[in-house]
């Protein structure tokens, strides 16, 4: 069934969730992908904190292309997010509430999304375009010598996504084919 | 005859091509897409597919990429064996139109300049170029930028002989099966099936770049692709990973001689954003 929900989230609202819903999700989300997870995995190793405030925080699997003037940002499809598997455990660890990309999740990921309430969302991959309809602000919060791969903080409106892996670890990609 | 042709003109039509290949989808595509939203048994996979469709529409109209990653750049050029190029080096006017072409067209860049390194170039450089030498005095560009959500699920089998065709059904099966949603299908699947290792690689590669839809001219082949389709589409995947009847849009297969000793087989697997653009100089 179609939700729609304000970001960031709590475990409650997140535990509503079930997979298969198709959910419009409203409010704050920060943008990291391959290297802006590798610098925070470091940065934590070396005990300092994260850049992100991460309790309760989604993060979209997000590289976007440059934007156009007068625009918050270009193209802004979802990346594949089982590159991201081996740095996800630690962050849900820390209060990561929601990941936005596509494709398939390892046993570790799902095991960490279950044990802290968690939620795993697919966009469509390859409608960047239509994505960035939906979001309405961006900006830079840090990692700007990475490029496409910086983090961002952006703000989007009824962006759109379907619930693939929810608390109790229901995964729609098992369940579809 | 000799054809003499200024360098200057290949960087100013790679520029427009990387430009126009990431905002609008060639019509066999498009047609393809429309035909899959059609065809759809799934509710949720027909949603995907509007979405698709609306999403080409935006990238043209606003000229937002259609995708964010706008590829590592791939460049295939057909050289007439009576051309001459003059005013520089080939090679750097190929990669000096991708410099212009990503940065004109607000093009993401998303190459690093050292695999192991991993520090971005900046302007997308360098593209991936393969020259072939053809009779004439016209020079053939494609341009295909790539994605490495699809590419990064592509495979290469060196098969034994005694594996046959089955062999090769199972390993083409094998690939889209891994790929699963990973892969942002619907899927163009590139196949190579003989040469060496690299050549089956680039085979799998260029048939990517066939117009969709168009069937080998072998017969035997002909039916393989016909086949696989099937088989592919049977397995369910659907659009966007998310279940349905349309796992791959078309299956494009080349062949070539090989030794007596092997059965090469490379699976390039493209998304739906399967972008090919053709000039002639």
């Amino acid at each position: 069934m179609d939700k729609y929900i304000k970001m960031p989230m709590d475990e409650e609202t997140a535990a509503q969730l079930k997979c298969g819903d198709y959910v419009y999700l409203t409010g704050t989300v920060y943008v990291a992908r391959d290297a802006a997870h590798q610098r925070m995995t470091e940065a934590l190793a070396r005990g300092e904190s994260l850049p992100i405030p991460i309790k309760n925080a989604a993060i979209y699997y997000m590289g976007p292309s440059p934007a156009r003037e007068g625009r918050p940002i270009g193209s802004a499809g979802p990346t594949t997010s089982g590159r991201m598997d081996k740095y996800t455990p630690a962050l849900l660890d820390l209060g990561l509430r929601a990941m936005i990309g596509k494709g398939k999740r390892s046993q570790e990921v799902i095991d960490a999304i279950v044990r802290n309430g968690a939620v795993y969302f697919a966009a469509v991959g390859g409608a960047g375009a239509l994505l960035s309809k939906c979001i309405v602000k961006s900006e830079l919060v840090c990692y700007e010598d990475l490029g496409a791969e910086a983090i961002l903080k952006i703000e989007v409106k009824d962006f759109p996504v379907i619930t693939v892996i929810d608390r109790d670890g229901n995964n729609l990609y098992d369940l579809s084919f | 005859m000799i054809r003499t042709i200024d360098v200057s003109l290949i960087t100013e039509r790679i520029c427009e091509m990387c430009i126009k290949a990431n905002h609008v989808l060639s019509d066999d595509m498009k047609e393809a897409l429309q035909e899959a939203a059609v065809s759809e048994q799934s509710a949720l996979g027909k949603k995907i597919l509007h979405q698709l469709l609306n999403n080409l529409t935006i990238a043209q109209e606003e000229r937002i990429p259609i995708c964010q990653d706008t590829g590592m750049a791939i460049v295939f050029l057909e050289i007439g064996q009576d051309v001459h190029f003059e005013g520089g080096s080939m090679e750097e006017a190929v990669q000096e139109g991708v410099r212009e072409g990503y940065a004109k067209g607000y093009l993401r860049k998303s190459v690093v300049n050292d695999p192991i390194l991993r520090e971005n170039t900046k302007d997308n450089t360098p593209a991936v170029i393969h020259y072939s030498i053809v009779p004439g005095e016209k020079v053939k560009i494609t341009f295909a930028p790539k994605g490495f959500g699809s590419e990064n699920m592509s495979r290469i089998f060196m098969l034994k002989p005694s594996d046959g065709i089955e062999g090769i059904k199972e390993a083409i099966l094998t690939a889209v099966s891994n790929a699963g949603p990973n892969a942002c299908p619907p899927l163009v699947v590139g196949v190579g099936i003989g040469g060496d290792f690299e050549k089956a690689a680039l085979m799998a590669k260029q048939a990517l770049t066939r117009q969709t839809g168009a069937h080998s001219d072998l017969p035997h082949i002909h039916a393989l692709e016909q086949e696989l389709l099937q088989k592919i589409n049977a397995l369910s995947i659907g659009p966007g990973g998310l279940g349905g009847s349309n796992t791959a849009l078309a299956v494009h297969i080349d062949t070539y001689p090989t030794h007596i000793a092997g059965l090469p087989v490379a699976v390039n697997i493209c998304c739906h954003v399967n972008r090919h653009v053709v000039e002639w100089l």
